[in-house]
């Protein structure tokens, strides 16, 4: 079929969605319930199974050790990194994390990797994308923060690969949503997309010109967000319940999570009212309220906030831009519906943020435009390319700990360098080479990307070998390093040793570890389809019983074809696959003769003179019989 | 039949190259002859080929070029060569699409940058310009290490006075005890640093244009005398060191007065 669906995937800290391009328009794909977005929150259940959306956010309260969420803080970082996040978060780790190994989140009695959380998200995302076009899905774009280093886009990359999907493209998300802010802007322009959302903050400078999408700059923060306002919220409210009870409120996760519900309900609440109250029902009957005022809220986040302005002002510097020279700034992410927000976005850009399109769904929609473009473009699309950079320097740790750059941030990706390295010592045949990412001048100080060792050097004198080591960034933004000696001009073998991630192998096995999740997969894609091939023909049985054939059955074969409709009809309603594909076969049976019949009065009727092309045979696939979707593999 | 085209610019001093995209051969796909980085005729992507950025672009070896059309030119081949636009065709193809738009991307930073292009081309004719990034200076400042610099001699006097009153400035935020007057004297030194970088670069600019007639008499089929052309070439080396020395200088100034 050469209609290959790519979806576009929005997978983000607080909500994730899956969006479509429908046409010339692109649209979210809504889950079973109706609704858009679907919560990043994942639960295992008193049966073992896993729960995702809406569904799993009851068990943040009810049973707290059995739910995760915002688990994108964790994506592509290790226990070193994230031991501030653990005093505001509640993610319980394994306990027997080895160093370096990738985190393993407890949820019940089982342990999780990030991406293996994150694979659920995206596989209720994948699933609703079926259910959607009763088709399978298994190719996508998913967005990421823009400042995401290697270690995070990779994690994100193995995420998509254990849910089954094959990701097409890692698309930055200020990016995104300027593709879908873009979709209808034909005149050329600079544009500053401000995107803070749940747990990360980028901000993203862009050409705009005759459909080329270019960004010039690009900075942010992947730990600043929403999550970072509710904890501030949070710590007050929980301060005061302490005081109260004289209980240590900040070990019972179901009052923190209780409280938290709260705070985001006021939070919510202060972008339209003056005044709020923060209203949580404790346990033993007790309630704790609050009065919180807009202006206490601004002066408490303030902090928080200004945090964006830093990296704001050295995009602009980086793109050698001051703020009169751009035309537009765009709000992205759900924190952007903060007035006080909006007010220092006009401040540092001296004009009114646009913010047409749901700050919550830009980014999805954004995704679903480049997915199109992938897949090939369509007319809305066909003069539209994104030309993105990388957020971070690349270099490579120097003799004394100092750091070489090698590909500066900023550099429109792919981008590559080529290096050189000999040997120090006679007979000398290996090199090690550390990489490393960050603007920093210290190896230590930067993020350690991966140690490798080129192998297999031709013993020569000291510093007479010349191995020449390609490093290419691909369009994802990630590295790929490939090595060469070119005196012996041998390829050299190539150890890479990532600092921090999930080996090959390690996917691998989650994948076939996730079979059983496939299967269910299977069973519903199953369901769907024969629920569609159902549809299909009783729309065409409809049309046959006014076809003249229908009067040349006989009565018993009327009304056998009425029973088995009803039959059909009956099983249709529920998940049955077998009984499903029984009722169809039967009908399909029953209704043999009857095809028959109308394809002879088709024939006839174009004998008398009528043309072939406009007799009555049914539309194609409406007919009975329809020829089976041919995308089951 | 193949053209022939010229390589690289070390390979013939100064190069003249036809204006047209070198490397073209035979489409791998259509066989059609009109093939550079994509085919003209039916639009793939072909197998990269070993040259340097200005040949990438088709440009001659000259320094002087129009920004908007190099940027309209990089525009044009991103449409044919990114991997977005070739993300459904065969594994060769996108592999091909990967190392030609990285190639593409990395040509057209060095060459819209004009200090940049201009060490891009003396490095093509063989020069090794001295290393004054920022990183060397921390790296020989950790390390101990004499950092192979050549202080410009006629900068010498000046920079040793800088240097000592940098320290001092250094010393007094250090101290929490900042001196205006120090301030003052090392704002006055940064603006006359800044008026000889311009001055270099108002230089570098017209060595530019003599490099770039010695190139079009060249192109015309008159002899171009070697020393001529070196002459220019270090001319350019010397104003580049310089000129990065002074850049160098002005940052250290910023770091003093800002920090």
């Amino acid at each position: 079929m050469p209609n290959q669906r790519i979806v576009g995937i929005d997978l983000g800290t607080t909500n994730s969605l899956v969006a479509y391009m429908e046409g010339d328009r692109p649209v979210v794909i809504p889950g079973e319930d109706g609704l858009n977005l679907v919560p990043s929150v994942v639960a295992l259940d008193e049966s073992g199974q896993i729960v995702v959306g809406n569904a799993a956010r009851k068990y943040l309260i009810e049973t707290p050790e059995r739910a995760v969420y915002s688990v994108k803080r964790l994506m592509g970082r290790d226990v070193a990194d994230i031991r501030n996040e653990l005093k505001l978060f509640p993610f319980r780790l394994a306990e027997d994390l080895a160093p370096g190994e990738v985190l393993r989140i407890r949820l019940g009695d089982k342990t999780y990797t990030p991406p293996e959380i994150s694979a659920f998200i995206l596989r209720q995302l994948k699933r609703n994308a079926e259910r959607y076009f009763a088709a399978p899905v298994s190719k996508a774009v998913i967005t990421v923060p823009a400042y995401f280093n290697d270690a995070q886009r990779q994690a994100t990359k193995d995420a998509g690969r254990i849910a089954g999907l094959e990701v097409l493209r890692l698309v930055n998300e200020p990016t995104a949503a300027s593709l879908a802010y873009g979709l209808d802007q034909k005149q050329s322009e600079t544009v500053a997309v401000y995107d803070l959302g749940g747990g990360t903050f980028d901000i993203s400078i862009l050409k705009l010109h005759e459909g080329i999408f270019e960004v010039i700059a690009t900075n942010g923060d992947t730990h600043l967000g929403g999550d970072d306002i509710d904890n501030l919220l949070i710590a007050i409210a929980l301060d005061d319940i302490q005081g109260d009870l004289a209980i240590d409120v900040r070990r019972n996760s179901g009052i923190v999570q209780t409280v938290r519900k709260a705070v985001i309900e006021a939070k919510i609440a202060l972008s339209a009212n003056e005044q709020t109250t923060l209203d949580v029902e404790l346990p033993g009957g007790k309630r704790y309220q609050r009065v919180i005022t807009r202006e206490q809220f601004q002066q408490l986040i303030q902090p928080v906030i200004d945090r964006t302005v830093g990296p704001v002002k050295q995009a602009l510097k980086d793109a050698g831009l001051k703020p009169k020279d751009i035309d537009e700034a765009a709000l992205v992410g759900g924190s952007t519906r903060i007035p006080r927000v909006r007010a220092l976005v006009e401040e540092l850009f001296e004009r009114k943020p646009h913010s047409d399109l749901n700050p919550d769904e830009v980014v999805a929609l954004g995704a679903a435009v480049q997915a199109n473009i992938l897949a090939g473009g369509s007319e809305a699309t066909k003069e539209m390319l994104l030309l993105d950079v990388t957020p971070l320097s690349l270099g490579i740790e120097s003799l004394g700990g100092g750091v070489v750059k090698i590909i500066h941030r900023n550099s429109t990706i792919p981008a590559s360098a080529n290096e050189h390295f000999t040997t120090g010592v006679e007979g000398q045949t290996n090199v090690a080479i550390h990489v490393v990412q960050g603007e920093r001048e210290l190896a230590k100080d930067c993020r350690s990307l991966a140690r490798f060792d080129l192998k297999g050097i031709p013993p020569m004198p000291a510093g007479l070998p010349r191995i020449e080591v390609k490093f290419l960034i691909d369009a994802n933004g990630i590295l790929h390093v490939s090595a060469r000696e070119l005196r012996s001009g041998k390829v050299s073998e190539i150890e890479v040793q990532p600092s921090y991630g999930l080996t090959d192998e390690q996917v691998e096995n989650m994948i076939l570890e996730s079979f059983d999740y496939a299967e269910e997969d299977f069973r519903q894609r199953q369901v769907i389809e024969a629920r569609n091939e159902a549809e299909t023909m009783l729309t065409a049985l409809e049309k046959g019983r006014k076809n003249p054939g229908w009067q040349q059955l006989s009565s018993q074969e009327r009304s056998t074809i009425d029973k088995q409709e009803a039959a059909l009809r009956a099983v249709m309603k529920d998940d049955g696959y077998q009984a499903m594909r029984s009722a169809i076969d039967a009908l399909n049976q029953g209704t043999m003769r009857l095809a028959e019949l109308m394809m002879d009065s088709a024939v006839s009727s174009a004998l008398k003179g009528k043309d072939m092309a406009t007799a009555d045979v049914g539309e194609g696939p409406a007919s009975p019989h329809p020829i089976a979707q041919a995308e089951i593999k | 039949m193949k053209e022939t085209h010229s390589k690289t610019a070390e390979s013939h001093g100064i190069l003249v190259v036809t204006p047209d995209k070198a490397g073209k051969t035979n489409c791998w796909s259509c066989g059609d002859m009109r093939a550079a980085q994509f085919c003209q005729h039916c639009g793939k992507v072909q197998p990269p080929a070993p040259v340097d950025y200005f040949a990438f672009f088709g440009l001659p070896y000259k320094l002087n070029i129009e920004a908007s059309k190099l940027e309209s030119e990089f525009y044009e081949l991103s449409r044919h060569l990114h991997p977005d636009i070739n993300a459904i065709k065969s594994e060769r193809e996108q592999q091909w699409a990967l190392e030609q738009s990285s190639h593409l991307n990395d040509a057209y930073r060095t060459l819209k940058d004009p200090i940049a292009r201009t060490e891009y081309l003396l490095r093509l004719q063989g020069v090794q310009l001295e290393e004054q990034s920022k990183t060397a200076t921390e790296e020989a400042r950790r390390t101990g290490k004499i950092k192979k610099q050549v202080v410009p001699p006629d900068l010498l006097e000046e920079v040793f006075e800088l240097n000592m009153q940098m320290e001092e400035a250094r010393m007094n935020k250090k101290m929490g005890e900042p001196d205006r007057t120090l301030e003052r004297q090392l704002q006055d030194a940064r603006k006359h640093m800044q008026a000889k970088h311009d001055a270099l670069m108002q230089e570098l600019g017209a060595a530019r244009n003599e490099w770039d007639a010695l190139v079009d008499r060249a192109g015309q089929g008159q002899n171009v005398l070697e020393e001529d052309r070196l002459a220019v070439r270090d001319r350019m080396v010397d104003i580049l060191n310089r000129r990065n020395y002074l850049r160098n200088l002005l940052r250290d100034i910023d770091e003093v007065l800002e920090g």
